[in-house]
């Protein structure tokens, strides 16, 4: 394949990038001192914004609503265009007419997680009490924060109940917090590639990320934009550690294998001469102009905290007892940074909370980032999964 | 040997029939109650498990091969990945009505542990089994000399996943060296047919292709 190798450019990308973290360009529901989001960590977060994205109509009796939760650098546009990129919705592949999240059928909706920097409050958003970037002084967000500030816009949209919850990664963590803190309001819930809590492993290769971007003189101590730079280096290998993780060993062979980059021989330096280092250098590039630095760090914290069991005396299938939800977990065999393995700790949970569970671990060498990509045998079990549970709760249509 | 040998719950048998469903299936299905709720262990490609939703009853299933496990989900059952060995432990006690075992028991490595968990975590236990016994396999045996193989049974002894085939004479020993209580046996032959009920025990293991056993807890260890 061909391997594009593209400079940042970081000036014009943080304006578009600081602009959305306050003015986004898509729905915003605002919530004011009244409606203060209480955080985990004991602070009341108020005024505060959540950005989303709908596609769909909610039907007479709302019951067909779906959240659909973006992972760690997604954001609320799941099947639009995006605004800073240009680029096509994130999870096409899944949400659009046709698709297993068909918008025919069910009322989609997508928020920017809170912490998050493409409109839903967060350290690239201004903060109201000084007048400039909350930059460090924005609280530490957790992802039951994630899920309690979802449940205030869902209250705002009137949505009681969910028909589903979807989300892989850091959004299948989401969908369990779901699962876990509201289950009556959520029927059923498709997790994804995903964890009840973050793994050592994990938790190491974040603070890699977030060592890479406060090594950056750039970063001023998280000061950047009072200082008008952005860590665009650190952040840009933050990425491209991260981007290893989300692939397989396979993959990357399959992809990439000793192929040079336009060259025959080895320049005998350090430029990019093999493809692979080419690839990952433009991963970094691309992700700096729409992911604020910041909002890197809080976002991988909050994973880095996740562990559903120890809110619940360590006993993970005392987090879902007696729940009614029906669950589907799917898992990909070469996913080495959220395995198997921990989605099958998952199910063990809930068979023992009684759940109504299915499980499905598909075979590709994509790894983690199967998920984002086109494998049919995965959206054959997303679809036949909410179509069992359409019918299930009488959503008309749902059936066929 | 002591067991009841009671009425077949047949009716509504012959009308269903055209549906293409297997005969031990039907049988099976018969035997559990409506609106309680099923585990199938070793639910294939989830047959059993579709003729059980439809008639109401809350089914879900283990099933060890992926692409049987992905067939399931993408029929809308609640199926998970797992092995019989091993993850029945992690079910919790009563946690069904049925569990259900349907021509698995042989391939599994600890079948006498299997059919402990199986009456654990469910309050009945149905399982079905081919009868080494039948007269055709013995004759394989005698005449032949080979390791037998029929229509039901294909594989060949070195690519065969059942490790642990038993007569229906030795299931019936196991369920009494473990305090199992027999609430109904039945026998089909090769047409997958029930055989007379005042057939004595060893005609059943002469001329059972299989045997379908229900099962409970017995109210006293001995």
């Amino acid at each position: 394949m061909k391997v594009v190798t593209s400079k940042p450019s970081p000036t014009i990308a943080a304006d578009e990038r600081s602009h959305e973290a306050d003015h986004p360009t898509s729905l915003v529901a605002r919530f004011g001192a009244e409606q203060p989001l209480k955080l985990d960590c004991g602070i009341d977060l108020s005024p505060f914004q959540i950005a989303y994205q709908t596609y769909g109509e909610l039907n007479a009796n709302r019951s067909n609503a779906i959240l659909v939760c973006h992972a760690l650098t997604g954001d609320q546009h799941v099947a639009n265009i995006h605004p800073v990129t240009g680029k096509p919705g994130w999870w096409e592949t899944l949400v659009g007419p046709g698709r297993p999240l068909d918008p025919s059928r069910y009322f989609i909706i997508c928020s920017n997680v809170i912490g998050g920097c493409m409109g839903s409050t967060g350290p690239a958003s201004i903060n109201p009490t000084t007048g400039k970037v909350w930059g460090l002084d924005f609280p530490i967000i957790t992802i039951p924060d994630m899920v309690r500030a979802q449940a205030m816009l869902l209250d705002r949209l009137g949505i009681e109940t969910l028909f589903a919850v979807v989300g892989g990664s850091m959004g299948g963590m989401q969908v369990l917090q779901w699962t876990a803190a509201y289950p009556t309001r959520v029927f059923s819930a498709l997790a994804i590639a995903c964890s009840t809590r973050h793994s050592a492993q994990n938790i190491a290769f974040h603070e890699l990320g977030r060592q890479a971007v406060m090594a950056d003189p750039d970063w001023h101590g998280g000061r950047y934009a009072e200082e008008g730079t952005h860590p665009h280096r650190g952040l840009a290998v933050a990425r491209m550690a991260a981007h290893i993780t989300y692939l397989s060993d396979a993959a990357l062979h399959r992809k990439f294998g000793r192929r040079m980059q336009d060259r025959e021989l080895p320049t005998f330096s350090f430029d990019a001469d093999f493809q692979v280092e080419s690839y990952l250098r433009y991963q970094g590039s691309s992700f700096v102009e729409r992911f604020d630095s910041n909002s890197y760090l809080y976002l991988t914290r909050a994973m880095d905290y996740f562990d559903i069991a120890a809110d619940h005396h360590g006993v993970l299938a005392a987090a879902f007892r007696g729940i009614q939800t029906r669950f589907c977990v799917v898992s990909f065999t070469s996913d080495w940074l959220f395995p198997t393995s921990e989605s099958r700790a998952l199910v063990h949970a809930l068979n023992a909370s009684s759940a109504r569970v299915s499980f499905a671990e598909i075979e590709t060498d994509r790894g983690h980032d199967a998920f984002l990509l086109d494998v049919p045998e995965f959206f054959d079990i997303a679809r036949a999964f909410l179509q069992s549970g359409g019918t299930a709760r009488g959503l008309t249509g749902a059936g066929d | 040997m002591t067991m009841q040998q009671e009425v077949l719950p047949l009716g509504g048998f012959a009308a269903e029939r055209p549906r293409n469903y297997r005969a031990d299936h039907l049988l099976v299905a018969g035997m559990v109650e409506r609106g309680s709720k099923v585990l199938d262990v070793g639910c294939g490609e989830g047959d059993l498990l579709q003729l059980l939703e439809s008639r109401g009853i809350d089914g879900r299933g283990i099933e060890l091969s992926r692409e049987g496990v992905n067939r399931c989900v993408a029929k809308g059952l609640a199926v998970v990945q797992g092995d019989a060995d091993t993850d029945l432990v992690n079910y919790p006690d009563d946690a069904f009505d049925y569990v259900i075992l349907s021509q698995t028991l042989q391939a599994t490595r600890q079948p006498k542990t299997v059919l402990e968990n199986l009456l654990r975590i469910g309050r009945r236990a149905i399982v079905s089994f081919p009868n080494f016994g039948f007269w055709r396999l013995r004759l394989q045996l005698l005449i032949g000399g080979h390791m037998p193989r029929t229509d039901n049974l294909p594989a060949t002894w070195y690519d065969t996943p059942n490790i642990h085939f038993c007569t229906i004479k030795d299931f019936v020993q196991l369920c009494d060296e473990i305090n199992v209580k027999m609430e109904r046996a039945v026998a089909l032959d090769l047409y997958g047919r029930p055989l007379r009920l005042t057939a004595p025990w060893w005609f059943w293991n002469m001329f059972g292709e299989q045997g379908v056993f229900l099962l409970s807890r017995a109210e006293k260890a001995k």
